[in-house]
Order: structure tokens, then C-alpha cells, then sequence
């Protein structure tokens, strides 16, 4: 096992992706250590996504990759699924956009959730099942603010709210206890209502659990609410990173510079709101 | 008087729930006007009607005093003429196997237009500001910001009084949302304008008015300042508090 950068969670080094020879990601390289909240602002074709999928060894074949990206200490690119098995869910887990596509439609909620969960217990030498795995699978959907984590247990994702089932979907990610959640465009697909909940979910499971957080979104203000830092990507480019809050306050870069003053009108339109 | 009303409005897809409850809305020509919602409120629904696609199952509605004959296609003629429509999608909106301008003279050629349909349409398209030579081109060739301009100017080619966006903006990226915002308000100023949406942020940069609904009613109306600075009603103070904001 390589002992790159043991302090870092994920480190990716000089990543580029391409696809039949067309660049999609340029010189990529970014740093989360245990318990930081970062944050990968782009339009859409800026990469954002590909990268996190990059980080995890979940890019289709069609794209190769080139550079580093080390996870949990282990070196991703090129590694056999096996390796990268290991990896999914206990160092790294994902919370995806649409949480329709993420769960399986025929499958009941609870046991769903129920398959990560004998996943850990297994890793750590036990073998559940029964009440003792219901009960686990209680306990998690309570930990995501489910109201009647026994019904929704027994639902198919077509008959609770798509709030709910993104709820489902991070019980799921918080299974294996992942030291680092990857969220891409969790709340894109949401209400806004629905995504202020969402947010404040995320933000509070993220800090008890010391939890290290990679979200991915196009929505600045978002972004602004739940992370530290943050990289600007334009077309496969970091064009700008830094502070949220400084980033925000005086962006450097004029790509950077234009999206945030896009951001502020919709928000200056809005006033104080009350 | 106002250009549209709509009065103690009720809407149910077969044997659904009521989507649309007891909706009164008075639309004066000129206005530029918000219908805010989350899903499930109507607002979708709300803009059908007003499109004559679907019929109101109680009350009724009227444009320039007169009611919708939905099912006389000799006045719904008439109203297309006078009521056309912008979608959230721009992929899937334009035909791709026409050109710019078969897409754009569509409507003309639909409702017999009379004129010179090329002028007409280098005009619309001028209006989105496109350039006039991209008729001989096809949807695929433009991005996404691009194409919505052509649904619009689609829309705007036979001079409608009424224009009808739902959720126009939506799938664009936020710089290029911002441009197509300002090119609404624009066209606000020569039309009346009912912008359906999620986005306050959008509505509140766009619209002179809101309408607030709420699973099939209207909570809230007025005008977009008033109730940006006082929300009287619960849940549009909800919706407001849930809006992700800058930091300062």
C-alpha cells in the first residue's frame, strides 16, 4: 500500500482527463485533509463531476486518465476494482444529484441501506443480520431525519418524496462511515425548501462525524454555506481557488469575476428578504 | 381593464387531486408577472390553461375580456396569434431537422401571417440578438443559451401580446441565465409577460409582480418588492428564508 501523503484524504496531483483524445480536465490537482470542506464550483462542462468521479475510480473506459489522485493512501488510477472496492463507502462515499437514479427501484428502502451497512459489519469481521440489522437500518434512516424510519423502510423509492429519497441516499453514504463524503449537485434536482433541509442535513452530519466534505455544485450561494474553500473550474481548468469567503468577496480570475457578479443580481434582486 | 383573468379557477387531472383550487388572478396588459412555486404548487398546470392546452374544470378564464374557446379552432387561431409560449428545455423544443428559419417562420406560416416572413424573422431574431445570417443553420450547431434565443424568437415573430415562459432559464448556466434574463425584461417592455418559476432569485431580478402558490392556491400577490420586504403569508416566508444567499 503506498504511503503517499498519509495527512491528505484525497490529493490529486497534475490530473488530466481526455476522451478520444479531446482534453475534458487540464492539470487538475487538489488537497482535502480530514475533516475539510471543499468546494468545486463549474457550469456544466467545466469537469467538475469527472473529476469526482476521477477521484473514486468510477470514470468509464472510454476516458484515460493521467497524474495522481491518491485516496485513503492508496494511488486510484490505474488500480483494479478490487482495490478501489476496498475504498468505495469507507474512505470515500457519494451522494449523488438525482437520487431517483441512485436507488434501485424495486428494492425496497431498508434493504437498500441494509447492504452497505452488512458491507461494514462484514469489514470488521461480524455478520449481521435480522432484527439486529433492522434495527441498524432504524437507526440510520433516524440519523437523516426520516419521520417513520420503520415506513419508509418498507417503501419503494416511488412512494416517498424526492427530499426523502436523497436523504435515503446519504444514509447510504454514511453506511461504511466514509472519512470523506463527495456530493455532486446534491440538491440541484430539489425544492428549494427541500434544499435548505438538505444543506442543513449535510452540514451537521459532515461535522459530528468530522467527516471531510468535496461538494460539487453550479450554484455559488450554496457552495457559500457549506464549505471552506473553493476551486473554480472553466472547461478542464482550476482558474481560481481559495477562501469561499474571499473568493466570493474579490474574485481574481475574470471568469470567476462574471459568475459571481451573475450570482449577486439574482441576489441583490431579492433584497434583504425579509 | 386587464388582459387576462382568471376567475375561482379549479383543475384536476383524471381522477387526481384538485392541482388548481379557487385560483383568481387578474393580469393587466403590460405586466410583468411571476407565478412562484414549488413542485406540486399548479404553476405548470396554471400556465397550460393559459395556453388553452387544458380546460379549467371550474371558474373560467378570459384574454382581453372575452373567454377562452378552447375547443373552437377558430378562436384558439386567433389566440395563438396573440399568446405564445418560451419552455424551460432548449434541446428539446427546436425540431432539429429545420432550420433556424423554419423554426423561427413556423408560427407565421401556422397562423397565415401576412408579410415578408424573412423579414419577420431576421427581425425576431435581431430582437433575441442573434445574428440575421444563422437561418440556413441547424439547432445542433448552437449552445444552449443560443437556442433558447431561438425559441424566443420564435415566440415573439408574430408580435404576441401575452408571452408565457416556463421556467425559461432554468437549464442554462448561470452566466448565460443572467443574459436571457435581461433579455426578457426587454421584451417585458413591448409585452405582458407570465414567467413561471422556482427560482425567487430570477423572478424577483425579471417580474414587477408575484404570485405566490401553494399546492393548487395562490398564498400571496403583489407587487415583487412588497412582497420580498413583507411576506405576510407563512409559507412565502418559508420559501423566502430557504433561498440560498451570497455572503456579504
Amino acid at each position: 500500500m503506498g504511503v503517499a501523503n498519509v495527512t491528505a484524504i484525497l490529493k490529486i496531483q497534475n490530473l488530466n482527463l481526455s476522451a478520444a483524445g479531446i482534453p475534458l480536465v487540464n492539470e487538475l490537482s487538489l488537497t482535502i485533509a480530514p475533516g475539510e470542506r471543499v468546494g468545486l464550483i463549474g457550469e456544466s462542462g467545466s469537469g467538475k463531476s469527472l473529476t469526482a468521479m476521477a477521484a473514486t475510480g468510477l470514470l468509464s473506459r472510454a476516458i484515460t486518465a493521467r497524474g495522481s489522485v491518491v485516496l485513503g493512501g492508496q494511488q486510484v488510477i490505474g488500480a483494479p476494482d478490487r482495490v478501489l472496492n476496498g475504498l468505495r463507502g469507507t474512505v470515500a462515499a457519494f451522494v449523488f444529484q438525482e437520487p431517483l437514479t441512485a436507488l434501485d427501484p424495486l428494492m425496497r428502502v431498508g434493504r437498500q441501506v441494509a447492504e452497505p451497512l452488512r458491507r461494514r459489519w462484514r469489514r470488521d469481521g461480524r455478520d449481521i443480520g435480522g432484527r439486529e440489522l433492522d434495527r441498524a437500518v432504524t437507526e440510520l434512516l433516524e440519523q437523516v431525519a426520516l419521520p417513520q424510519p420503520e415506513r419508509i423502510a418498507q417503501a419503494y423509492p416511488h412512494e416517498i418524496s424526492g427530499g426523502q429519497r436523497q436523504r435515503v441516499a446519504i444514509a447510504m453514504a454514511l453506511a461504511c462511515r466514509p472519512q470523506l463524503l463527495i456530493a455532486d449537485e446534491p440538491t440541484t434536482a430539489l425544492d428549494v425548501t427541500t434544499q435548505a433541509e438538505i444543506i442543513r442535513l449535510l452540514d451537521g452530519l459532515v461535522r459530528e462525524r468530522n467527516m471531510a466534505l468535496l461538494f460539487i455544485s453550479h450554484d455559488l450561494p450554496v457552495v457559500a454555506g457549506i464549505v471552506d474553500r473553493v476551486l473554480v473550474l472553466r472547461k478542464g481548468l482550476v482558474v481560481e481557488q481559495g477562501r469561499v469567503g474571499a473568493v466570493f468577496a474579490s474574485p481574481q480570475h475574470e471568469y470567476t469575476q462574471a459568475l459571481v457578479a451573475a450570482a449577486r443580481t439574482l441576489d441583490t434582486a431579492l433584497g434583504g428578504a425579509a | 381593464m386587464s388582459l387576462v383573468s382568471v376567475d375561482h379557477v379549479g383543475f384536476s387531472y383524471a381522477r387526481g387531486r384538485k392541482v388548481l383550487d379557487g385560483v383568481s388572478l387578474a393580469i393587466r396588459e403590460g405586466a410583468s408577472v411571476g407565478l412562484v412555486g414549488e413542485s406540486g404548487s399548479g404553476k405548470t398546470t396554471l400556465l397550460r390553461l393559459l395556453l388553452g392546452l387544458q380546460r379549467p374544470d371550474a371558474g373560467r378564464i378570459s384574454f382581453d375580456g372575452a373567454p377562452l374557446e378552447t375547443r373552437s379552432a377558430r378562436f384558439m387561431r386567433g389566440y395563438r396569434r396573440q399568446v405564445q409560449a418560451v419552455f424551460q428545455d432548449p434541446y428539446s423544443s427546436l425540431d432539429p431537422r429545420q432550420n433556424v428559419l423554419g423554426i423561427v417562420s413556423e408560427p407565421l406560416r401556422w397562423l397565415g401571417v401576412a408579410g415578408d416572413r424573412h423579414e419577420l424573422v431576421q427581425a425576431a431574431l435581431e430582437a433575441v440578438g442573434l445574428e440575421r445570417d444563422i437561418l440556413k443553420r441547424y439547432p445542433h450547431e448552437f449552445s444552449g443559451g443560443q437556442r433558447q434565443r431561438i425559441a424566443i424568437a420564435r415566440a415573439i415573430v408574430a408580435k404576441p401580446r401575452l408571452l408565457l415562459a416556463d421556467e425559461a432559464v432554468s437549464a442554462l448556466d448561470l452566466s448565460t441565465r443572467i443574459r436571457i434574463v435581461e433579455l426578457l425584461k426587454q421584451l417585458a417592455a413591448q409585452m405582458t409577460l407570465v414567467f413561471v418559476s422556482h427560482d425567487l432569485g430570477v423572478v424577483a431580478a425579471l417580474c414587477e409582480e408575484i404570485v405566490i402558490l401553494e399546492r393548487g392556491r395562490i398564498v400571496e400577490a403583489g407587487p415583487t418588492r412588497q412582497i420580498l420586504d413583507a411576506p405576510q403569508h407563512p409559507y412565502t416566508r418559508t420559501l423566502l428564508a430557504s433561498v440560498p444567499r451570497m455572503p456579504a
